[in-house]
């Protein structure tokens, strides 16, 4: 039973039925029936086609839910029971219902819940157990995302930044589960790719490649994080890395810069790197650069007053640093790190359990309560001697 | 998307506006406020917005771990702690902001008079799983 194939050619199918004259929401349905009979049938009776054996199916169940519907209604089925032989696969089918999933009348969870189901082919329950929500309530999420978007034409493909701002979201923010949804979303981007050329999608694929080729170095066995300066180089994933560096390259030489692209290009710069104080961190703060003149994410601007302290010293990035809101998340931690590198260690440890106080995430703040322990701890020590 | 918990305690937040102890309403008040939870949950897994909700009993005990093969000290309930946490609902919501509506919906629950409670709820963001990209 192949289920990336079957993942793979969801959204084909789904666009299939909708040229036909089918509405979104019944097709999305109709494939979803259509994969799980798939997943029932195939293993004893694989199809010689399985995109025209779902292509079949799923017509089926759609025409099911139509007849049922226009007789409920009193109404003459529109729908032909023998659609006319139909188009070659469409690629712009599928591009449109990237861009229908991410569509920007959609508050962001819904569009990543109903990208994962209909561009994805996941299940609600594995779309459920990835974001820890009840079964029963991912499926009302993903029924009124259907319902907002259901006014929406199909024909017409919306801009590509909302797709992949919600591919984004499924790759970095956490999840629980079976389903690897950080290379799922690799794997939606490639597609995306390669329907879409544009070199911010090549940007995006970079970025995600980059950070990818990280995790097996990023956590600890007990589950804590370990930070970019700590991490064991010889365990990041040199492949992932060469082929992020090769797309991001092929990217940034089109010119058309954009903000994944700049993202990807300071994670390039880290991948570069074989141990941390090899870091080029002059490129990395005129990246920071770039991507600030694109766009004003505040993140990025406390990124940049970090590594203006590798740069120029601890006394320069907290330079930097104070020019800054001091609401921005993460601002405590960054200033704790820079006054630790400056030899404050008093301010260092005071402002690390702040920054514990202010996590919005538990391995960041078991982390930051671990540094701050550390430091008072060595203070503790020199206490005991004086 | 964040998680919060809405919990009805009473320790440190003021007093309700409609204060008055759940055995003084009519039985009719009463089916009114359990009506109203019911749907606001339902409600609330209609927007794909429902994780949890749990009542507890008030009555319960104090355990502390005592050292090597001895059992568990249990002790209380003490009476002086009026910490009682009475329940909580879990809601998986877009921002802050829409936490705070929500929550303001759940404190209208009816009590005395079918009047609102006003009781005071505690909102508390959970934390997240730790994203990807962070430099």
């Amino acid at each position: 039973m192949d289920d990336a194939l079957l993942r793979a050619l969801t959204p084909t199918v789904i666009g299939v039925l909708c040229r036909r004259g089918a509405d979104f929401a019944t097709a999305e349905d109709a494939v979803q029936e259509a994969l799980v009979e798939a997943v029932r049938r195939w293993p004893d009776d694989p199809p010689q086609d399985p995109r025209g054996w779902l292509v079949t199916v799923a017509w089926r169940k759609f025409l099911d839910v139509a007849r049922a519907d226009a007789a409920r209604r009193q109404r003459e089925a529109r729908v032909e029971a023998e659609p006319s032989p139909e188009p070659a696969a469409s690629v712009d089918d599928t591009l449109r219902l990237y861009s229908l999933c991410a569509h920007p009348s959609l508050t962001p969870s819904s569009a990543v819940a109903l990208t994962l189901r209909a561009v994805g082919g996941l299940t609600t329950r594995q779309i459920a157990e990835a974001y820890l929500v009840p079964e029963a309530t991912m499926a009302q999420r993903i029924s009124r995302a259907k319902r907002t978007v259901a006014g929406v034409r199909l024909d017409r493909s919306g801009d590509v930044a909302t797709v992949l701002k919600v591919l984004y979201l499924v790759f970095n923010e956490g999840y629980t589960g079976d389903v690897d949804l950080a290379a799922e979303a690799i794997r939606l981007t490639r597609e995306l790719r390669g329907m879409y050329p544009h070199p911010e999608v090549a940007g995006l694929l970079a970025l995600m490649l980059l950070h990818h080729a990280r995790r097996p170095a990023r956590t600890r066995a007990d589950g804590g994080l370990v930070p970019l300066a700590e991490q064991d180089r010889g365990r990041w994933d040199t492949d992932l890395i060469a082929e992020g560096v090769e797309i991001l390259q092929a990217a940034l030489a089109r010119d058309r810069l954009g903000e994944f692209q700049a993202q990807a290009a300071v994670a390039a710069l880290h991948a570069d790197a074989r141990t941390v104080g090899e870091t080029d961190w002059v490129q990395i703060v005129e990246w920071y650069d770039e991507l600030l003149r694109l766009t004003d994410n505040p993140v990025a601007r406390l990124n940049r007053a970090v590594a203006v302290g590798e740069a120029d010293g601890p006394r320069a990035g907290l330079a930097a640093l104070v020019q800054l809101d001091p609401g921005l998340p993460r601002h405590a931690a960054a200033a704790a790190y820079l006054h630790e590198r400056d030899g404050d260690l008093v301010t260092a440890a005071r402002l690390y359990t702040e920054a514990a106080r202010a996590a919005t995430n538990q391995p960041e703040r078991d982390h930051l309560v671990r540094q701050a322990a550390r430091l008072n701890s060595v203070r503790g020590r020199e206490r005991g001697r004086g | 998307m964040t998680k919060y918990l809405l919990l009805k305690h009473y320790r440190g937040a003021p007093a309700a506006v409609n204060d008055v102890p759940m055995d003084r309403w009519t039985p009719e008040e009463v089916s009114a406020h359990i009506q109203y939870m019911n749907d606001f949950a339902a409600r609330l897994e209609g927007t794909g917005e429902y994780v949890d909700g749990q009542a507890l009993s008030p009555e319960g005990m104090f355990v502390r771990y005592d050292g090597e093969g001895r059992p568990p000290v249990t002790d209380g309930p003490f009476p002086e702690t009026k910490d009682l946490i009475a329940g909580w609902m879990v809601i998986d919501v877009e921002n802050q902001e829409r936490a705070v509506e929500l929550a303001g919906e759940l404190s209208a629950a009816p009590g005395a008079g079918g009047r609102p409670i006003h009781e005071w709820l505690e909102l508390r963001p959970f934390l997240t799983a730790a994203p990807t990209v962070t430099e």
